[in-house]
């Protein structure tokens, strides 16, 4: 045993071009973002104001940073693999080898929920939830500093696996036996493991924060049945988080002891069990589909009320339908596996189940309809990605329906079928609905809104390219290819896969599109410029402080007499009931201290699973002890907030009057 | 904790529509969201039940629970953690009192019955495993280990806790803070009792079932 572990230079794959090239182009990328940075001076701001802050708002920008980078990366490995399938026919192999292929749709999926997808959506509600509930910060900001550093550190690790060493070539779920030691011996899928494992500490940490906030931090009034519903849906899913969370977890301890300790969960000797990872990893994962959809349709459900004017229809039966799928979630697990043999009551049970999860989720597309029918919408670009969301998530909802029927399961399991399936609702779903709320709160956010004509553009290639992209592979599935191949000799699928590839490229335009979207915004910032912190005639609390907000988000805290407060003041101000402005008398505000413990954490935890994915025991212990001390560190700081005095809270009011004020 | 005094700072108009109150002052809120942590924590446990009752009968030929669980150790063990939690309730009582010497020897004696439990356990794994039933022998050792270990991994992390609240009891005094973490700790120590019930019966009573 070297001191290094198993880590030596064999591990780089230098005779690999693709991976050498993409590995050149990220570390010059990384340098000259870091020389830029440092040469301009901006390191202490950065660090004062972003590393170590503890605002929710900051917090959830960096959510959202991350994850937009991951989506490039994670885009990067799809439209590799639509290339690879739409050449590799008959003949031809293509210009992946296969274990570069295996590795390229095991990172595909793993980067796109955990590190696309769930920082996304945990961004939004990051950005959104306290200000929305009318509070300050949530329940435990410095935690939430550990929890997004820690998401960090497994988007690090990921990406370290590209260039040292291996990613798995197990699929995203890593099945065992596969995943075990013995028909996997390199280190792929403990990189999956560790990342995936300090990731989950940090999603864990984040929905025990965001239960706390929601459930004890709420303005004064703000009953349940006044609490947005973007709140409500955040509330389902983070209770999902809590309860989902700690199985994959467990279970991944599991399958680590079996590759570490020679324990025998899921081997295929010694009494080991297949089939309950299988289940522990659906019991987490299909909770894990509603932890990401639900904030999604929460934005749905603030945009639709917002840009029609009228409040949502059917409030009750909207939060009623939330919070029944955050039950029946739990309830379905096994329509991941059909095929695993089990008896046919139970089959039935869970196709049965998985029916019904459909209804209250088409009550809520009723909802949605029924908020626009009638209104006075506007077609922002927000209002784009909800219509689209609805027309495209209605049908990939029912091809759930039809996959529930075990029988039909039985047929199209495991084909590209299924793959068109869970894409046709993950992206609509959870995809348009973070691209929704990052049009519709990227002014509150900043100041300026981001600029329509780009937006659009965005938009129609998003939807155009992907209906072209993964209808096909509903075509193909049911003609019988399995998902996952590197290569096929059957010629008729591929004008199906050549026609999926032109989809994927027109994709690829929308990410350009939301790119120049961005710099063009950015650039006339002036001209967007909002100065009433309301752009978009608002309904809820979040609008009724200053774009950006300040640290302490509210100069008083508002107080609620009823659903959508802020947009009921707004109508009293009107009519003239109201006095539109009452200047408060101030009040000196604690806010959190700024705190390096999350990046001091993220850094050792970084360390502790690179040591443990190359068995670099000296390393680990250290990285652990690291840990330890930051923890002890934290537990032992005298001074925890500090206080903002009332003439700066003053101050700040008057110079950026909001038209309504709570 | 000492719910009684709390009720009576309560205004009597705000009883009525306390999800309507506002922000919860910090005591609530960091008692709540330790709550929620532990609700987590039992269900990662739940997950490990479940894998200890998927492969309980897996012992492939190798010793099974009739024949290596001690149920005087066992007993011994329960006792002693059970105790522990009794003291533990005690230590919480001192502490609402702001009972300096009361409380330090509720956590004296909470630690070493904790520790009294830990060796307990340890002697129990020492013993399995000299007798060749290791973890690495069967699937249903890999679960016993796993989740019987992971019920000691927390009470090992519970003792250090307690020794830390301790130094900052005596650095500190009873502030705000230091009273939120020892409250903290109870919850923490209690779950961790209501886990070894169910470990208790599930592992060590059903085990030896004929």
């Amino acid at each position: 045993m070297t001191i290094l572990g198993k880590l030596d230079w064999s591990a780089v794959p230098f005779d690999q071009p693709i991976i050498m090239g993409t590995v050149g182009g990220m570390v010059v990328a990384i340098v000259s973002v870091l020389s830029w940075v440092t040469l301009k001076g901006y390191v202490p701001y950065l660090w004062r104001e972003w590393i170590t802050s503890v605002d929710h708002k900051r917090i959830g920008v960096m959510y959202i940073v991350l994850a937009l980078v991951m989506l490039l990366r994670g885009f990067a490995d799809g439209i590799m693999m639509r290339t690879q399938q739409a050449v590799a026919a008959g003949g031809a192999q293509g210009f992946l080898p296969p274990e570069h292929f295996d590795q390229i749709f095991s990172a595909h999926g793993t980067i796109m929920i955990f590190f696309v997808a769930m920082p996304l959506v945990i961004g939004l509600m990051n950005f959104a939830v306290p200000l929305q509930l009318g509070a300050r910060d949530v329940a435990f900001p410095t935690m939430n500093s550990v929890s997004f550093w820690l998401t960090a550190s497994g988007v690090l690790l990921i990406n370290v696996s590209l260039a040292v060493g291996e990613f798995a070539k197990t699929g995203w779920f890593a099945y065992p036996p596969l995943s075990e030691l013995q028909f996997s011996p390199g280190v792929g899928v403990d990189y999956y493991l560790w990342s995936l494992q300090i990731s989950g500490i940090g999603t864990l940490l984040s929905g025990v924060n965001f239960v706390t906030t929601i459930l004890k931090m709420r303005a004064p009034g703000m009953s349940y049945m006044r609490m947005p519903v973007f709140c409500w849906t955040s509330l389902a899913s983070n209770l999902l988080i809590v309860a989902a969370f700690p199985v994959l977890t467990a279970l991944f301890a599991m399958l680590l002891l079996d590759r570490y300790l020679g324990f025998h969960f899921f081997t295929v000797d010694a009494g080991g069990n297949v089939m309950m990872y299988v289940n522990l990893f659906w019991i987490w994962g299909h909770p894990e589909v509603y932890i990401l959809v639900l904030p999604a349709f929460g934005v749905y459900s603030e945009v639709a009320a917002t840009f029609s004017g009228k409040s949502l229809f059917g409030y009750r039966s909207m939060v009623l339908a939330t919070m029944a799928i955050c039950v029946l979630s739990y309830t379905v697990w096994l329509h991941h596996f059909f095929t695993m043999g089990a008896s046919a009551s139970v089959n039935a049970f869970f196709g049965i189940t998985s029916m019904i999860i459909g209804v209250p989720t088409g009550v809520k597309v009723f909802n949605w309809l029924f908020a626009m029918y009638g209104g006075r919408v506007r077609f922002t670009v927000p209002v784009l990605w909800t219509i689209g969301f609805m027309v495209t998530f209605v049908f990939g909802g029912l091809t759930g329906v039809l996959l529930a029927l075990p029988p039909v399961d039985w047929q199209v399991h495991n084909s590209l079928f299924l793959v068109a399936h869970f894409h046709h609702v993950i992206i609509p779903g959870v995809l348009f609905g973070a691209i929704a709320g990052y049009n519709y709160w990227f002014p509150k956010a900043f100041g300026f809104k981001l600029d329509e004509r780009w937006g659009k553009a965005a938009f129609w290639c998003w939807f155009i390219g992907f209906h072209l992209a993964f209808m096909p592979l509903y075509v193909t599935g049911l003609m019988g290819m399995p998902r996952r191949m590197q290569h096929y000799d059957v010629l008729s699928w591929q004008p199906w896969l050549l026609i999926a590839e032109v989809g994927a490229i027109i994709i690829f335009a929308g990410i350009i599109c939301q790119i120049i979207q961005l710099v063009v915004s950015i650039r006339h910032r002036e001209q967007l410029r909002d100065a009433t912190g309301d752009p978009w005639n608002g309904r809820t609390l979040e609008w009724s402080t200053a774009s950006p907000p300040p640290a302490w988000n509210f100069a008083v805290v508002p107080r609620v007499g009823e659903l959508d407060a802020f947009w009921a003041k707004k109508q009293r101000v009107l009519a003239k009931q109201e006095l539109p402005l009452q200047r408060p008398a101030y009040q000196p505000i604690e806010v959190p201290r700024n705190s390096p413990t999350g990046v001091v954490t993220a850094f050792f935890a970084v360390i502790t699973g690179f040591a443990l994915i190359w068995h670099i025991w000296w390393m680990a212990g250290f990285g652990l002890l690291g840990a330890a001390v930051t923890l002890l560190a934290f537990m032992f700081r005298t001074r925890d907030e500090v206080e903002i005095p009332a003439e700066q809270v003053g101050l700040f009011d008057r110079a950026h009057p909001v038209e309504v004020s709570l | 904790m000492n719910v009684a005094v709390e009720m009576d700072a309560v205004r009597q108009g705000e009883l009525l529509d306390i999800s309507e109150a506002g922000p919860a002052p910090k005591r609530i809120i960091a008692g709540f969201g330790f709550w929620i942590f532990l609700l987590s924590d039992i269900v990662m446990f739940s997950a490990l039940f479940a894998s200890y009752a998927v492969l309980a009968k897996a012992s492939a030929g190798g010793l099974t629970g009739v024949q290596l669980f001690d149920q005087r150790n066992v007993a011994m063990e329960t006792a002693l953690l059970l105790l522990s939690s009794y003291t533990c309730g005690m230590m919480s009582l001192a502490i609402n009192s702001r009972r300096y010497f009361a409380t330090f020897l509720g956590a004296v004696v909470t630690f070493l019955l904790g520790a009294a439990f830990l060796a307990l356990e340890l002697r129990e794994f020492q013993g399995m495993i000299a007798l060749g039933a290791t973890p690495q022998r069967s699937a249903f050792l890999s679960a016993f280990f796993t989740l019987v270990g992971s019920h000691g991994l927390h009470v090992t992390v519970g003792l250090a806790w307690l020794v830390l609240m301790m130094v900052q009891l005596s650095l500190r005094g009873f502030q705000e803070v230091v009273v939120r973490r020892l409250h903290c700790f109870s919850l923490f120590w209690h779950a961790l009792d209501i886990i070894w019930v169910l470990i208790f019966t599930v592992v060590y009573l059903m085990g030896v079932l004929p």
